[in-house]
């Protein structure tokens, strides 16, 4: 059985589980640049957006802080933004000095280091929420219906399809050469090459396993009557409730945008 | 968990809107004519073929080799893919794991998403391809294509840190003389790691199964010449892969030469020697965007800055397509000639 968690899906019975994928896809996007074009220091339009991520994950029964207690897996990249801090010229908060040089912190390169943290912690707690709520065949046939080339719907459902098989295969190999080279916390047999080398050979065999499989796969199609290309399940048109649940997203996000940049204040 | 370099895989907030968006549009345009050109040179196979081995680059990730201090190296995978399945189905491949990473595990942003493909599915595949190719046409025999190919893995994970970094400066969340030495120096290593393994894995499907291997690559594995072609083919192709590389290798040059420096003065300069001044113009120091208003004036000319290095890039690419295309042309020219002699 695979040690991967391959899918975020948490089934409910609620009305954002009820929601066509097309609509939760394009909304979740829609909040996701929204919140990306917030200001800077705009931390209460930050903190109601992510008030609005809790609302949302309350009323699809997975409690209002599931989405925040599982975001923090993004945080390591905010490495990238903490020389700001230290850079962007301003008020100086504080200074430390250090032997040879004095690290000063300004207001303002603070204030842009945690808003990009905040904002990026809250974007990600949309997608995982899109995650949990929607099925991921839903959502590739959302991504179908939104007119994404064929060639790409299909690779993106078949490697789904195949990913708890591959990443099983992979985690088997992996176990197999633990078990042969004698891996011990912090050191393992074999110079640094030769250890390379084995994780080349065995990426080498997983293509060719992979690449056996999808002919056997493809055999098992032609079985079957496949002729050429993937006859997807038919989508209807929105219904007009579903287009209603946009068109009050877009207006509710056009105006919390609108009303960030114009009234509520930021730092 | 989450196997692959993670700094190449920005979460969302870490691009600004116009950087997002910029790349958005390239990435698209450059995928659409992967679209085409793989729809036109694979057959109906391809359906399972390309799902399947994209879950395998995924797999592929999770592969690990300890390399010291509890650190330990990685595939990215790009040029492997560029190099078993052609740059076209390699970059589809490399862009739908790249979605598949954003959708089902939020690796990745869905906003950036552009961006991360370009990096690492783009650049990856189609860029590593050219360098692959360039130094390929050099040489002869196998092991000079394994060397080829191993310069082209280690240029592909640089030349993403490389982008990643100017991406960020760009989008005023991390200054360039920070940036770009970090990235750059953290993926040189890297660079290595994914080099290492990519020659290896090349080295052991050539020698267990060579039929796998493209009809070229196979043709060198199993000590030939190379295509039927010989010296003619070798000849109408090989200046034109090299100068495609020598474009490509100029362009790191230009975008690496600020790294000898690393003082921000050496920096504007080197920008405004090459004709980057609106680089420049967008950095975090020079002029403060005014953030509380989205001022046209600094989004424009992000916008136009970050367009300007990535048409560049986009040029080198579309000159890789069209010789490409001729090459294709003139091997059936060929193929028509044996089969009416």
């Amino acid at each position: 059985m695979s040690g991967l968690a391959l899918d975020r899906y948490l089934p409910r019975e609620s009305p954002i589980h009820a929601l066509d994928a097309r609509v939760k896809f394009l909304v979740a996007v829609a909040f996701i640049l929204a919140v990306s074009l917030l200001p800077a220091g705009a931390f209460a339009s930050i903190a109601i957006a992510w008030a609005a991520i809790a609302l949302a994950s309350g009323a699809a029964k997975l409690g209002p802080f599931r989405p925040t207690r599982n975001a923090f897996f993004a945080l390591p990249f905010v490495l990238a933004a903490l020389p700001l801090v230290f850079t962007r010229p301003g008020e100086e908060l504080f200074s430390l000095p250090l032997a040879v040089f004095t690290l000063r912190v300004s207001v303002e390169g603070l204030v842009a280091f945690l808003t990009i943290a905040s904002k990026s912690w809250v974007a990600v707690q949309a997608a995982l929420l899109l995650a949990y709520t929607t099925p991921f065949h839903d959502l590739v046939d959302a991504l179908r219906a939104l007119r994404l080339p064929t060639i790409f719907v299909t690779t993106v459902s078949f490697m789904y399809r195949y990913l708890a098989v591959l990443s099983d295969e992979a985690s088997r190999m992996l176990r197999a050469r633990a078990a042969r080279s004698g891996s011990r916390s912090g050191r393992s047999g074999g110079s640094l090459r030769w250890r390379a080398v084995v994780a080349g050979r065995i990426v080498g065999a997983l293509f060719i396993r992979a690449y056996e499989r999808s002919e056997r796969v493809y055999q098992a199609m032609l079985a079957r009557g496949f002729e050429g290309t993937v006859r997807p399940r038919a989508s209807r048109a929105l219904r007009r409730r579903e287009w209603a649940a946009l068109a009050l997203a877009a207006a509710l996000l056009a105006s919390f945008e609108a009303a960030a940049h114009l009234w509520i204040p930021a730092v | 968990m989450f196997p692959a370099p993670f700094l190449l895989h920005a979460p969302d907030g870490f691009f600004s809107v116009p950087v997002s968006v910029a790349f958005w549009v390239v990435t698209a345009a450059v995928l659409a004519i992967s679209v085409r050109e793989a729809n036109r040179s694979l057959e109906e196979r391809t359906v399972p073929t390309l799902g399947v081995l994209a879950a395998f680059i995924f797999a592929a990730q999770m592969v690990n080799f300890q390399v010291a201090g509890g650190t330990s190296g990685h595939l990215l995978g790009g040029v492997l893919a560029a190099v078993l399945l052609g740059p076209w189905a390699g970059s589809i491949v490399m862009a739908s794991v790249i979605a598949v990473q954003a959708l089902v595990f939020q690796d990745g942003g869905l906003v950036v998403m552009g961006a991360n493909i370009f990096n690492m599915g783009i650049i990856g595949t189609l860029g590593g391809y050219v360098v692959y190719r360039a130094i390929a046409s050099l040489g002869r025999g196998w092991r000079w294509q394994l060397g080829a190919a191993a310069v082209a893995a280690w240029f592909a994970v640089e030349a993403a840190a490389v982008v990643t970094a100017f991406q960020l400066a760009l989008s005023d969340t991390s200054p360039l003389n920070v940036a770009l030495p970090a990235m750059a120096g953290v993926h040189a290593l890297i660079g290595l790691g994914e080099a290492a393994i990519t020659v290896a894995a090349l080295a052991f499907i050539a020698s267990v199964r060579p039929d796998l291997l493209q009809s070229r690559e196979r043709a060198i594995a199993a000590g030939g010449e190379g295509h039927a072609g010989g010296l003619r083919g070798a000849l109408r192709s090989g200046p034109a892969w090299l100068a495609a590389g020598i474009v490509a290798s100029a362009l790191v040059v230009v975008v690496l030469a600020p790294f000898a420096s690393a003082d921000p003065d050496g920096l504007e300069r080197v920008a405004i020697d090459h004709g980057f001044d609106a680089v420049a113009k967008a950095n975090p120091y020079e002029i403060l965007p005014d953030y509380t208003v989205p001022g046209l004036g600094g989004t424009a000319s992000t916008v136009v800055s970050g367009l300007l290095g990535v048409l560049l890039v986009l040029a080198v690419v579309l000159g890789a397509a069209r010789i490409v295309a001729a090459r294709r042309a003139a091997r059936l020219q060929r193929e028509e000639a044996s089969s009416t002699a």
